[in-house]
């Protein structure tokens, strides 16, 4: 165990692995959001299912979603620093031949999602008035359409939308290779499916705030 | 010096076997108490060092590239010869004797190319268990190729790398054995020195290349794998680093060296582009299995396109005066009747050294999409090279040096002059007489290391005391001394010219005058030439920085200086050789264009001794007795 | 082609390995499209041994592509502008009249540089010695036929056994990764029968070799498969894992055998 979590291939598959449960998540979640625009009842009714009716079900996710995200960002700063240490003089000139821009900002936007992830929580779940003031607990539906009143955390949520499109663009086609389990290809890099897959969850995460700064969602 | 080939007694089918059992056994616990010193990590090499460690050996290892597995076997595109007759189409162990003794022109020892034959099959089963991906038919059985001179198909081959895929298998064997500790491996080293205690070989002088350190290295035994001296002429297939060195400096210690004026020129080479040309590069020889090669029967279609010159005014020469070999003919034929085309003024493009290899026919019988499968990489090699798509014009090639025949002679048990002293590969005056088949050196370097030198250089180890010896030896430290004191006279002419500007003088000498066709008057001038040049190397050479550090410019520097020696031997060699035969072709001694033979004079191996420097080196022979091939002139009509 | 060219060359000049480098520049002019780039660099060194300097070092030796001893970084990607094309088969042509050409060493902490452009890549031989290799002593193995390979398999064990361990997928990973090369010793052998047995632990030995060697790990950019002069994919390194992945779940302790003899 402690052997394949050194290695740099086991450390990868962690996250291969967890970046899946995540992306379950993600589509889980998204499917929820949308629920949104099925009214203020509607989407009420789903907070509290979640929050009241299943709550042992829900902190078991909950848990197992923490786990995932702990170990996917710490096996994702450990190898990111054994890259950095692998080439301690670097080129004065190199030209990125064919890696796409989303894998070249795995690093940082994964970042940015962390942070995203930290204050989203606080801002929906947790509650933290000093972020988020207008926050009403129970109020799910409420809460959505006065954060989305604020053109900042339109701003913010779509930021993370876009770093969320690549990061699942390179995320959901690398994993399989991770894993060991795709199938050979003439055009390796070519993919089809993630970018479906990125396109879907980044679309229908943004409906939300979308639809609430344009006028859908009140 | 006397020359005792030490050819078993006994029929030559028998000989092998009868010598493995009268041959002295080292026991198994005994084994790792001797040093074997294997120098380079070619086919020969690398499996001679693996081999032996596996037996229980301590070996050390030489090489001056990076990795054992860069050394030049791996550049051999077509493939490798064994009697396996997988074909049914009448090969067999005899057949491959045969072939390989007729198309060395009668200029081999008998007894030990029956047993690269025989032990040819085990070869191909050990590359298979060691995971070299041959190629293969869908049924899953090894396929096979017909290459140059031969008749049947019985090359075995990875695409064209068969080179790459059977020295990576020798290097990872070899690489295994690094790892359990039985080889140590020196990379970039090069040997200097060899060191002879009592007259028998016990170790060598290496430079570090890296730090230049200089380092005595003791041995019970040494191994030269070293290649073959084919840069003498600058331009080669080989590679930039191959070199004489080894070779010589152990001739100059008492090893005989035989045949050196054996050259083989590869018909099938990337003509020459320009005065920068560093190298050349070859094209397998298995293009010949598909290209037609012509030359316009008029000179003055020699300017125009290839597709302006009709069918009728082509010249397809080697299917005309080669009929039942044709395009297939053996290299040294191919290669001469390229040089006559050219000579007579039916060369094509620039300079008009060079004949035209034409796809055209092949492309309309099978299709582009078949001759891409089987010479792809070759034709975008081509393209790469020329700017030229071989698929729309035809291939323009001529013939380059390619391969030494000659080298260390050895006895049976390749062993050389000075007792300890065992040489493989091409590095030894080998199995291919004047000229050698294609697929044939992987084969012979591979048959050399597997299955040939482990068992005899135990023999030696057990027939033989080995007082203790150390570095601290008197002979190690005047061997020191001399690399050392070598070293700075090179470093300290400070001369106007660079190592390379001698080295391409020499080379247009040796190609001019002991290249593909020899005369007496060429080769007295090259004789007289030489000597004047080597003067001038050491009064006028231009080598920058220091020994103790990386330096390439020495490097090359201590090369060409044992090139510029060795050359005028090689000059000897060929005027001595008053015949033509396989890749020595002598103009005096032709008979209407085909070479003319002299068995009753020449039918013996050249051995060389050296007799001190400005003396002339005194020649030995060794008679070549034709049992089972007998003497007949090659005839490829 | 006629008509010469005149270039610029910036190249990185290191006297040693612990010596501090940097970048000279050098005019070269007179330069044929017909030239190889190293043949270039030949007489770039040649005019500057005749003016007195120090020639620039690098590595080359069989110059037609195959030993892998070659390998610049040059203008910013690996063995030059051309596809499938080691340093010594790059021509001048694929670069025009005034052109500027930076030259760089291959950079990894595992490839130290020893001189100017040439670096230390013993951590590559290092790698096959963990296990790149059928542990097949030389003797009479079973007939060459009698172990029938379909031509498919055998074809793509071929496509991973072409690798010729120049080094440019590490020189051109962001990571400095040299999973590519590992890989592809790990599938020539894996997908061979002769490799089958020492198939796993292969892969978790040569693995722990390149991450103790110091290289990066591999994020799959895919910059590698493009440098590689000799094409090799990217499938490999999902092979790789794929072996890892079961040798690590499937991974008995060795145990030494008592008893015996």
């Amino acid at each position: 165990m402690r052997k394949f979590w050194d290695s740099s291939v086991g450390k990868k598959v962690v996250m291969g692995l967890t970046g899946l449960v995540l992306v379950g998540f993600v589509l889980g979640h998204m499917a929820g959001n949308l629920q949104v625009f099925m009214g203020m009842e509607r989407y009420n009714a789903y907070a509290k299912l979640l929050q009241e009716d299943i709550i042992e079900i829900t902190w078991a996710v909950r848990v197992a979603l923490l786990v995932s995200v702990v170990l996917h960002v710490t096996a994702a700063w450990q190898l990111t620093r054994r890259s950095w240490d692998a080439r301690p003089v670097a080129y004065a000139l190199r030209e990125a031949q064919v890696s796409t821009y989303a894998s070249r900002t795995m690093r940082w936007g994964g970042i940015y999602l962390f942070l995203f992830l930290v204050l989203h929580l606080g801002q929906f779940t947790l509650g933290w008035t000093w972020l988020f003031p207008e926050y009403a607990k129970g109020a799910a539906y409420g809460n959505v359409v006065l954060a989305f009143g604020h053109p900042f955390w339109v701003a913010f949520y779509l930021v993370a939308m876009f770093f969320l499109l690549l990061h699942l663009f390179h995320g959901t086609w690398a994993v399989l290779r991770t894993l060991g389990l795709a199938k050979n290809a003439a055009e390796p890099l070519q993919r089809r499916l993630p970018l479906i897959i990125a396109l879907v969850v980044t679309v229908g995460f943004s409906l939300v705030p979308l639809g609430v700064a344009l006028g859908f969602v009140r | 010096m006397k020359l005792d080939s030490k050819v078993p007694s006994g029929p030559v089918k028998d000989m092998w076997d009868k010598h493995r059992f009268e041959m002295k056994l080292v026991n198994p616990a005994n084994k790792r108490k001797y040093h074997v010193i294997v120098v380079g990590s070619g086919l020969a090499g690398a499996s001679a060092a693996a081999s032996m460690s596996e037996l229980g050996y301590n070996v050390s290892c030489f090489a001056y590239q990076d990795s054992p597995r860069r050394a030049h076997s791996i550049a051999a595109q077509g493939g490798i010869n064994a009697a396996k007759n997988y074909r049914n189409d009448g090969d067999s162990i005899h057949r491959l004797f045969y072939d390989t003794v007729k198309g060395g022109d009668f200029r081999a020892r008998e007894a030990n190319v029956y047993r690269l034959a025989q032990v040819s099959v085990n070869i191909i089963d050990q590359c298979v268990a060691q995971g070299v991906p041959f190629a293969r038919e869908y049924g899953g059985l090894l396929a096979n190729r017909s290459f140059g001179g031969a008749q049947v198909s019985r090359t075995f081959y990875a695409r064209g790398q068969t080179g790459q895929q059977l020295l990576l298998g020798a290097y990872q064997a070899l690489e295994k054995e690094i790892a359990r500790g039985g080889v140590k491996m020196y990379n970039r080293h090069e040997m200097l020195e060899l060191v002879l205690v009592d007259g028998v070989a016990r170790g060598i002088i290496t430079r570090d290349m890296v730090t230049g350190a200089v380092e005595a290295h003791v041995a019970d035994a040494v191994v030269l794998g070293t290649g073959g001296y084919g840069n003498v002429f600058y331009l080669s297939t080989n590679a930039k680093g191959c070199n004489v060195t080894a070779t010589y400096r152990a001739y100059k210690k008492g090893a005989a060296f035989g045949n050196p004026c054996f050259t083989q020129i590869h018909p099938t080479c990337i003509p020459v582009a320009g005065d920068h040309q560093s190298k050349l590069t070859l094209m397998s020889e298995s293009l010949r299995n598909d290209g037609r090669v012509w030359v316009p029967k008029r000179k003055e279609d020699c300017g125009k396109k290839p597709s302006e010159i009709a069918e009728e005014d082509r010249d397809y020469y080697l299917e005309r005066k080669y009929p039942s070999f044709g395009n297939l003919s053996p290299r040294d034929i191919s290669s001469r009747a390229a040089k006559e085309a050219c000579d007579d003024g039916r060369g094509v493009g620039p300079g008009g050294r060079g004949v035209y290899l034409d796809f055209a026919d092949a492309i309309k019988r099978l299709g582009a999409k078949e001759i891409s499968e089987r010479y792809g990489n070759l034709f975008e090699m081509y393209q790469r090279i020329t700017d030229e798509d071989p698929y729309q014009v035809p291939m323009r090639i001529y013939p380059a040096v390619h391969y030494t025949m000659g080298g260390l002679w050895v006895d049976y048990n390749l062993m050389s002059t000075i007792p300890g002293l065992h040489v493989i590969g091409e590095a030894n005056f080998s199995d291919h007489g004047a000229n050698r088949l294609g697929a044939s050196a992987l084969m012979q370097g591979l048959a050399d290391g597997y299955f040939v030198l482990p068992y005899t250089i135990g023999h030696y180890l057990a027939s033989n005391k080995f007082e203790k010896v150390t570095a601290d030896h008197p002979e190690f430290q005047a061997a020191l001394e001399a690399v050392k004191t070598r070293t700075t006279r090179l470093l300290g002419v400070k001369g106007k010219r660079t190592v390379d500007s001698f080295h391409r003088e020499l080379g247009k000498i040796m190609w001019e005058k002991c290249g593909m066709a020899r005369n007496a008057a060429g080769l007295k001038q090259a004789i007289q030439e030489i000597p004047s040049l080597r003067e001038e190397f050491w009064k006028n050479v231009n080598v920058p920085g220091s020994g103790g550090e990386l330096n390439q410019s020495l490097e090359k520097a201590g090369r060409v200086a044992d090139f510029m020696e060795f050359a005028e031997l090689m000059c000897i060699d060929a005027l001595h050789r008053e015949e033509s035969c396989g890749g020595h072709f002598r103009e005096e001694y032709q008979e209407e264009g085909e070479a003319k033979r002299n068995d009753d004079q020449f039918c013996y191996v050249a051995a060389w001794e050296y007799a001190g420097d400005g003396q002339a080196p005194v020649l030995h022979k060794e008679p070549l007795e034709f049992e089972n091939v007998h003497l007949a002139t090659r005839s490829y009509k | 082609m006629s008509g010469t060219m005149n270039i610029t060359l910036k190249v990185w000049r290191q006297a040693g390995p612990t010596a501090p480098g940097g970048f000279e520049e050098y005019k070269a002019p007179g330069i044929s499209p017909d030239m190889s780039f190293l043949e270039m660099l030949d007489v770039v060194n040649e005019r500057l041994i005749e003016g007195g300097k120090d020639p620039i070092a690098f590595d080359h030796d069989c110059r037609e592509g195959i030993c892998g001893m070659c390998g610049l970084m040059i203008n910013g990607s690996a063995h030059g502008p051309s596809k499938l094309t080691t340093t010594c088969q790059l021509h001048m042509r694929s670069f025009k009249d005034g052109d500027y050409i930076t030259i760089e060493p291959w950079r990894a902490k595992a490839f130290p540089v020893l001189r100017d452009l040439v670096v230390d890549r013993g951590p590559l031989d290092r790698i096959i010695q963990a296990g790149g290799f059928v542990s097949v002593a030389t003797g009479s193995p079973q007939d060459a036929n009698a172990l029938p390979i379909g031509k498919l398999e055998a074809d793509e064990a071929m496509d991973a056994a072409a690798c010729i361990g120049c080094g440019a997928c590490v020189a051109a990973c962001p990571n400095a990764s040299v999973s590519l090369f590992t890989a592809a010793k790990i599938s020539h052998l894996g997908l061979l029968p002769q490799g089958q047995p020492e198939r796993y632990r292969r892969a978790l030995h040569m693995v722990a070799q390149m991450d103790l060697e110091g290289f990066g790990g591999c994020t799959l950019f895919g910059e590698c498969m493009e440098a590689c002069p000799k094409g090799i994919s990217i499938d490999f390194i999902k092979r790789m894992h794929g072996d890892y992945i079961w040798g690590a779940v499937t991974e008995k302790p060795e145990k030494v055998a008592l008893g015996s003899g």
